[in-house]
């Protein structure tokens, strides 16, 4: 069965050399990612299942049209055609036939690995996940949020997910699932890892000027281990400053995406040395950077936005904490001194 | 090929004839610009057409180059998302859909029924202008504020995007009524304008995948039409159609876009098919294998292709029940087009292979099309689908079937029907040299592309992780390769115009009527009526005259 397997074993002593090594994915095959999913070795057999199909197909097409090119080919100019039917209903039946039983059993193969994906069990540890341009944000049962998606490795995970702007799409290759995240309504994906690691999450449909950036970072835990991260995280602002508050929300909750910190431009205005400052908006007038304008700026994004920007931040209503606000506002007063 | 770069051009030949030729026949550009006639309207649509895959093709190269490197390269991120769109709505809209019906179509459908002209030649004219009238508002996106969101302009970021959307919008309105118009003409012309003795199984294949393609061209265009005004109405004034922030909804979007786009795929390829069963029957000078197969299939490809739309969204979040049914169906398609392959194949057995360029293009597109129609395989499955949906596999996947299966083909009618077209012979040498490089190059490009998408990588990403770079530049190697191939391709088919010898009526041997015209053809095709026809593929009909070193149709027996 060394097809469904994987690469045949020549192959692979072939793809070990070092100049080509570089060229195979690390830890997965050759057309692979590494399967860190409990789907991950169905979707792979039957993807192998058809590759070999695909080589075998396309081979005997290759050696047929090849095979007749070279056996008829015209040589010099005379034109030699021998005596052959042109048309067998046995034929076209056999190669009509055969492939529909091929793609019979590749539809049911993937049906069935499909329902699978597609159910999550019952009791599956859920965490809600908002896609926004061009960041995410992953809110687990406690309450606590982070940009990181933390998961129990070996316990069947369910994500519910929604998106603050345009159609967005969660996607991890080693778990080969793959969700469109929609506004204005909540999609479902669950999973369980085989065991821990590190991977990322991808947005997969395109939204716009950040689409490949959009990525966080996915860490499958040992489930005693994840516990303890948890619990950890659950409290991260105990004694700190306010102001590092705020710049860990900066860091966790992606504002660092469009804002940034040292004076550069970018999608949004930068958050040095605003505070204090008068700005000018979109419809003309004018106002101070203070602490009620920082925060309707969170709440309520699009109402006062400044000149020259579009208005694409989303709103952080409800998706914020007071602490937080207090720390983000903190932290902006400690980059304007 | 080691005869390939000696041949000597062909040379002149007797029976040339001189004199009056739908090229000659009228002069000056008013005569261009307002003619009636099909031929003329087909070498304008050619040279349209052709210019639109040359700007869609600097796009493209554009986006390749970004590519040489993970990080920025030659432009910021919102210049490489506006490249990819105006690369994918120019390609598919302007050149693809457009290209071989309205060019080729045009050209040789009348002459291949012995007709004098289309059924409507005024409404032809008009499809023309329509399609220059799109092309103007696609230009004006570009220069206003180029569109951003993708050729699938997915809601409900296009509705919120600050780039030009309206006008691509409808740049693409008017061309979907220039499709419209092409393919209503073409369904009466063959209906009516088909000499008594040319019943339905004796039209020639090309025609078969023509009228196949008309069908679905004035069927499915309209629900691509209203789609877009709606898109528009959404934008321009705040109607919740599609953007749930207005009470909308997104995924509708996706399936009206897809309800005609994915028929869209067949009006790209069926035509493309079509040209290959001549090639493959002319080249091998033997009859084409199961020609009912080949006829039907086309039809069955047309209707099937209404019903698998849902296969592009299997991710979207439909349910699991719709997303069984649009599997299955999809599989359904994978029959018709793998038995056109088996027949094309076969059709060689036993014949007399002619290697000219066009029948290089021929066995190129089998192998690429076989290449993009396999691993459709992949992404009809819906376990696999999931993994690979929206990643560099389905880019690679629809590359090798529109890219490679129409342009190889749109490339080989060229080879084929250009000594009848301009009257003028190319150099073969040269011609395969460019066959070559574009076979390799393109390969090259794509099938790289395949790599990189199973193992992960997100379409229209502008940064990308390191691992993927030997990948894609040699993806981009590849690309540039296949430009030179087409650069080599223009100059010496330009080149031909005026150094080329002149071509004999029938320089390969076909049997269909459009070898029995003068080439190039008169103003009305035949001189006096035009000749009986019999069975297209009778391949005893012509035989070779070695002193022209060209063809000569037998008389047909009564």
């Amino acid at each position: 069965m060394i097809g469904i397997s994987g690469v045949p074993a020549f192959l692979k002593s072939v793809l070990s050399a070092p100049a080509i090594s570089a060229l195979v994915g690390s830890g997965g095959t050759f057309w692979m990612p590494p399967q860190r999913s409990t789907f991950a070795s169905e979707v792979d057999t039957l993807f192998y299942f058809i590759y070999w199909i695909c080589v075998f197909f396309f081979m005997l097409i290759l050696a047929l049209a090849v095979g007749f090119l070279l056996k008829y080919r015209r040589r010099g100019e005379e034109i030699v055609v021998q005596k052959s039917a042109h048309h067998s209903t046995f034929l076209e039946l056999i190669w009509s036939g055969i492939p529909l039983l091929l793609v019979l059993a590749i539809f049911v193969m993937g049906f069935r690995g499909y329902i699978n994906m597609a159910t999550p069990p019952a009791g599956a540890y859920e965490v809600q996940v908002t896609g926004q341009k061009w960041n995410w944000s992953f809110t687990y049962p406690n309450g606590y949020i982070d940009s990181e998606l933390h998961v129990p490795s070996g316990e069947p995970v369910t994500l519910v997910m929604t998106s603050q702007d345009v159609i967005h799409s969660f996607f991890v290759p080693e778990l080969r699932v793959k969700q469109d995240v929609v506004p204005g309504r909540y999609s479902r994906v669950w999973f369980e890892t085989t065991e821990p690691f590190e991977g990322t999450v991808f947005c997969a449909e395109y939204c716009g000027t950040s689409h490949s950036e959009m990525q966080a970072r996915f860490v499958a835990h040992d489930p005693a281990e994840f516990d303890r991260w948890m619990e950890r995280a659950a409290r991260w602002w105990e004694g700190m400053s306010p102001a590092d508050i705020g710049a860990t929300v900066y860091q966790k909750r992606g504002c660092q995406q469009c804002h940034s910190v040292d004076g550069m431009g970018g999608i949004g205005p930068t958050l040095q040395g605003v505070f204090g400052s008068r700005r000018t908006f979109a419809d003309g007038s004018t106002g101070t950077v203070d602490e009620n304008y920082i925060r309707q700026s969170m709440l309520e994004p699009r109402a006062k936005v400044v000149q020259g920007f579009d208005p694409v931040m989303p709103t952080f209503q409800g998706r914020l904490k007071e602490e937080e606000i207090a720390g983000i506002i903190a932290y902006m007063k400690s980059l304007s001194q | 090929m080691s005869t390939a770069i000696g041949v000597k051009p062909e040379p002149d030949v007797a029976h040339v004839p001189s004199g009056s030729n739908y090229l000659n026949c009228e002069r000056g550009i008013k005569s261009w610009l307002l003619t009636l006639d099909h031929k003329r309207i087909g070498v304008m649509y050619l040279v349209s057409t052709l210019a639109a895959f040359l700007l869609g093709g600097i796009f493209a190269l554009l986006v390749r180059t970004e590519h040489l490197t993970g990080g920025r390269t030659i432009m910021d991120a919102d210049a490489y998302n506006q490249a990819f769109t105006l690369h994918g709505a120019i390609m598919v809209f302007l050149f693809i859909i457009p290209a071989i019906p309205a060019a080729f179509g045009n050209f040789i459908l009348p002459i291949m029924l012995g007709a004098k002209d289309v059924a409507f030649p005024r409404l032809n004219l008009a499809s023309y202008y329509l399609w220059v009238g799109g092309a103007i508002f696609a230009v004006v996106s570009i220069l206003i504020n180029a569109v951003d969101t993708g050729w699938t302009f997915y809601t409900p970021y296009s509705t919120t995007t600050n780039t030009a959307v309206i006008p691509m919008v409808l740049g693409v309105f008017i061309l979907g009524f220039s499709s419209i118009f092409t393919g209503l003409n073409f369904i009466v012309t063959v209906h009516k304008l088909r000499p008594p003795e040319m019943g339905w199984f004796r039209l020639p294949l090309f025609i078969w995948a023509l009228y196949a393609t008309a069908v679905i061209q004035i069927l499915a265009t309209p629900v691509l039409a209203i789609t877009l005004l709606l898109l528009t109405v959404e934008r321009a004034f705040g109607v919740g159609i599609f953007d749930p922030a207005l009470g909308g909804d997104p995924v509708l979007f996706q399936h009206f876009f897809w309800f005609y786009s994915h028929p869209a795929v067949y009006i790209m390829i069926l035509p493309a098919m079509g040209i290959i069963s001549e090639l493959v029957a002319t080249f091998s000078h033997k009859h084409i294998f199961s020609y009912k197969y080949i006829a039907f299939s086309s039809i069955a490809i047309a209707i099937f292709g209404f019903m698998v739309w849902g296969h592009h969204m299997f991710t979207s979040g439909q349910s699991a029940l719709v997303n069984m049914i649009f599997s299955a169906i999809t599989f359904s398609v994978a029959i018709p087009s793998a038995i056109k392959v088996f027949n094309w194949v076969v059709t060689m057995y036993k014949g007399s292979v002619d290697l000219k360029t066009p029948m290089w293009y021929a066995l190129i597109f089998i192998w690429v099309f076989s290449i993009g129609g396999l691993t459709g395989l992949f992404l009809g499955s819906l376990a696999t689908d999931v993994h690979l949906h929206d990643t560099y596999f389905v880019v690679a996947h629809f590359h090798y079937v529109m890219f490679g299966g129409t342009v190889m083909a749109l490339l080989g009618g060229l080879h084929y029907w250009w000594p009848k077209m301009f009257g003028r012979m190319y150099h073969e040498g040269w011609a395969k040299i460019a066959t070559l490089l574009v076979f390799v190059g393109f390969n090259l490009t794509f099938f790289t592309q395949f790599v990189i998408g199973s193992r992960g990588m997100p379409r229209r990403y502008f940064l990308y992780p390191e691992q993927y770079t030997g990948w894609h530049i040699a993806s981009t190697i590849g690309s540039y390769v296949m430009a030179i191939g087409f650069f080599l391709t223009a100059i010496y088919l330009i080149h031909s115009l005026f150094k080329g010898a002149r071509a004999p009526k029938n320089p390969w041997g076909g049997v269909t009527l459009e070898w029995e015209a003068q080439s190039p053809p008169v103003h009305y095709n035949f001189d006096g009526d035009a000749p009986k026809v019999g069975d297209p593929y009778d391949f005893e009909r012509v035989e070779y005259d070695r002193a022209t070193r060209s063809y000569r149709h037998k008389p047909l027996k009564a």
